[in-house]
């Protein structure tokens, strides 16, 4: 045991590995378009860049917490029912964001309504605690949720800023092209917003244009079929 | 010729000149103009006279009458929304005038933005142009209102060329039509610019509201008190069949005379470009279904005469324009009967039984191109299964 402290001297806190578990899910190893995780989330809640912040707050809360606690428990948790166990683990942080939600932020909760509980059945924390969390260091695992969270929240901001623009006129509640309904601004020379960009399926085709791009920038990325 | 042909032999791009990246855009032009003299060098291949280009020339050719009629429809529904006059014939100048004015700007925008993305994305993949556009950009303008404000019309027309067509690897590879995909984007991001009763008589004045047949029909699924008409009689009596048939209705720019579309199913047909197969089962499929409606009719729109279904709305022009497009139907023989049966009896389904559209060869349309390769597929399946089978029994008879 001593021999093996004096083989692997204590790792620093941002060594280029750890460093490494931030930057990846950004861009290479992205939740969303590359693992093509937590989709449902990503076309329900992307109607407003508000909802798609929150959102991803809740997701980091759950997903920090729930990787460290099951990085924490990895050594004792018995491998037949791991599932179950990182089960009670996201549902009872996903109910404690749900409760917070509703007593500081009441409009937002009723906004996100379903989706904040079905944070539990979002594939990227599960994913991360099985092909993470049950396998490394505490730490490590709050690095990777850091990482993991940013990629999926940068892709969730992408697609809500494009959203809320074109379908609702607006970015942050503020309206940008004058009032719709007034018909000032904008609206005067007669342009719309296009009530097909609010509708879930063109999230699909957002979050499938940044799919494109992407791979279309690192040929690598391509999955040979 | 000779100096057109000089001149264009001239300008060609070096291969490794500055101006080499322009070469698709050069290819396209020439080959526009002239038949290209390359000829295969290995094995022997049997080819046709008629090539994509001439294809698509004659689709664009067939869809003129439609055009044309268009644009008198369009100048006719103005002056009618504008209350100068009611006859046919009545002013034919100023009406033509008058929809050249409207219909014009559609078909060049749509074809500029179309034809822009496409050479942009031949010019970035180095690819041979190819002339898929030419049919589209016709195909656009005709399946819209004609008071569809042009920005909308180039932004649907990036949206079906870039998503419909080059994500998939462009002409040939799209899995749905391009010009409904535009159709679809637009009837869904700006739904009071493409349905409803204020759209369809082009420059109206404020507060003059005039539906289509379908717009009335679909209210006979709502309460009694919100009819357009007491009865089926009564809309019967108001819009014959005649008049539908003849396309004086208010409607999209292409889409309202049957005669002119017929016109042009006759050229398709000739040429053998458009497969009769699913013409014919698309159109059985409709009468098959309108048939069903009036023997199990439980209101007055499931009593529409079946022969008026196939004059309203969009059903011949999809019959004949879009269900056919050979990219996106089903291949098998067999496939092609079953894939436009089940096109038209589901575009006559949307229509009668979905009181939120109206219309539904759009839709229709739009979801059997998607079930095509499934179609397909089980048809091949099955060919194979009976072969088996056949080789067993010779088999058997052997032993």
């Amino acid at each position: 045991m001593s021999e093996e402290n004096v083989k692997a001297p204590k790792e620093p806190l941002f060594s280029r590995k750890n460093k490494r578990l931030v930057t990846e899910p950004l861009d290479d190893n992205n939740p969303i378009t590359i693992q093509v995780l937590g989709i449902c989330s990503a076309l329900a809640i992307t109607v407003s860049v508000e909802q798609a912040l929150v959102m991803t707050a809740s997701v980091f809360f759950v997903l920090g917490a729930g990787n460290v606690i099951v990085s924490l428990l990895r050594n004792l948790i018995p491998s037949r029912i791991r599932i179950i166990v990182q089960l009670v683990v996201v549902a009872s942080l996903v109910i404690i964001v749900d409760e917070v939600l509703k007593a500081f932020l009441p409009d937002m909760a009723e906004k996100l309504s379903v989706f904040v509980g079905l944070i539990i059945t979002n594939c990227i924390i599960m994913g991360r605690f099985e092909a993470f969390a049950m396998a490394n260091k505490p730490w490590p695992s709050f690095l990777d949720a850091v990482g993991n969270t940013i990629g999926y929240g940068l892709i969730l901001v992408l697609v809500s800023v494009f959203r809320e623009i074109f379908g609702a006129g607006k970015l942050f509640g503020v309206e940008l092209f004058g009032d719709r309904i007034e018909g000032t601004g904008l609206y005067s020379i007669g342009y719309m917003d296009n009530n097909f960009i609010i509708l879930a399926p063109f999230a699909l085709f957002a979050v499938g244009i940044i799919i494109w791009i992407q791979r279309a920038r690192n040929r690598s990325l391509i999955e040979d079929h | 010729m000779k100096s057109i042909e000089k001149m264009m032999r001239k300008l060609e791009p070096e291969h490794d000149g500055k101006w080499a990246k322009f070469h698709p855009v050069w290819d396209g032009f020439y080959t526009f103009l002239f038949t290209p003299g390359e000829t295969t060098r290995n094995g022997s291949h049997i080819r046709d006279g008629i090539d994509l280009k001439r294809t698509m020339f004659m689709v664009v050719t067939a869809l003129i009458p439609c055009l044309l009629f268009g644009i008198y429809n369009t100048g006719h529904f103005h002056y009618v929304a504008t209350g100068e006059t009611t006859e046919y014939m009545d002013m034919f100048g100023d009406k033509v005038i008058y929809g050249l004015i409207k219909v014009l700007p559609l078909v060049i925008v749509s074809y500029a933005v179309g034809l822009g993305v496409e050479f942009i994305f031949c010019i970035k993949n180095q690819h041979a142009i190819q002339e898929g556009f030419l049919v589209s950009g016709m195909l656009i303008p005709l399946i819209i209102p004609a008071d569809t404000p042009l920005w909308m019309v180039a932004i649907a027309t990036i949206f079906a060329v870039v998503l419909g067509k080059e994500v998939f690897g462009g002409t040939g590879m799209n899995v749905v039509n391009i010009a409904l995909t535009a159709r679809a984007f637009l009837f869904f991001g700006y739904p009071t610019m493409m349905s409803g009763d204020r759209v369809w008589f082009s420059g109206a004045p404020d507060g003059y509201s005039g539906p289509t047949q379908l717009g009335e029909l679909a209210s006979f699924t709502g309460k009694q008190v919100d009819w357009a008409y007491p009865n089926i009689e009564a809309f019967s009596e108001h819009w014959s069949i005649m008049e539908s048939f003849i396309g004086m209705i208010p409607g999209s720019v292409g889409e309202t005379s049957t005669i002119a579309i017929i016109l042009g199913a006759a050229l398709l047909l000739y040429t053998g470009i458009a497969s009769w197969k699913i013409m014919i089962s698309f159109v059985l499929g409709g009468l098959f279904v309108g048939v069903l409606c009036n023997q199990f009719a439980v209101n007055e729109f499931m009593e529409l005469a079946p022969l008026h279904h196939m004059v309203i709305g969009g059903f011949a022009f999809g019959a004949v324009f879009m269900i056919t497009d050979p990219v996106t139907a089903a291949q098998t023989s067999t496939g092609k009967f079953i894939y436009g049966f089940l096109g038209g009896a589901l575009s006559i389904t949307v229509r009668v039984f979905n009181g939120a559209y109206p219309e539904g060869v759009m839709m229709a349309i739009l979801f059997m191109n998607v079930m095509a390769p499934l179609i397909d597929h089980y048809v091949i399946g099955a060919n194979i299964k009976r072969r088996k089978k056949r080789l067993k029994v010779k088999e058997l008879k052997a032993a």
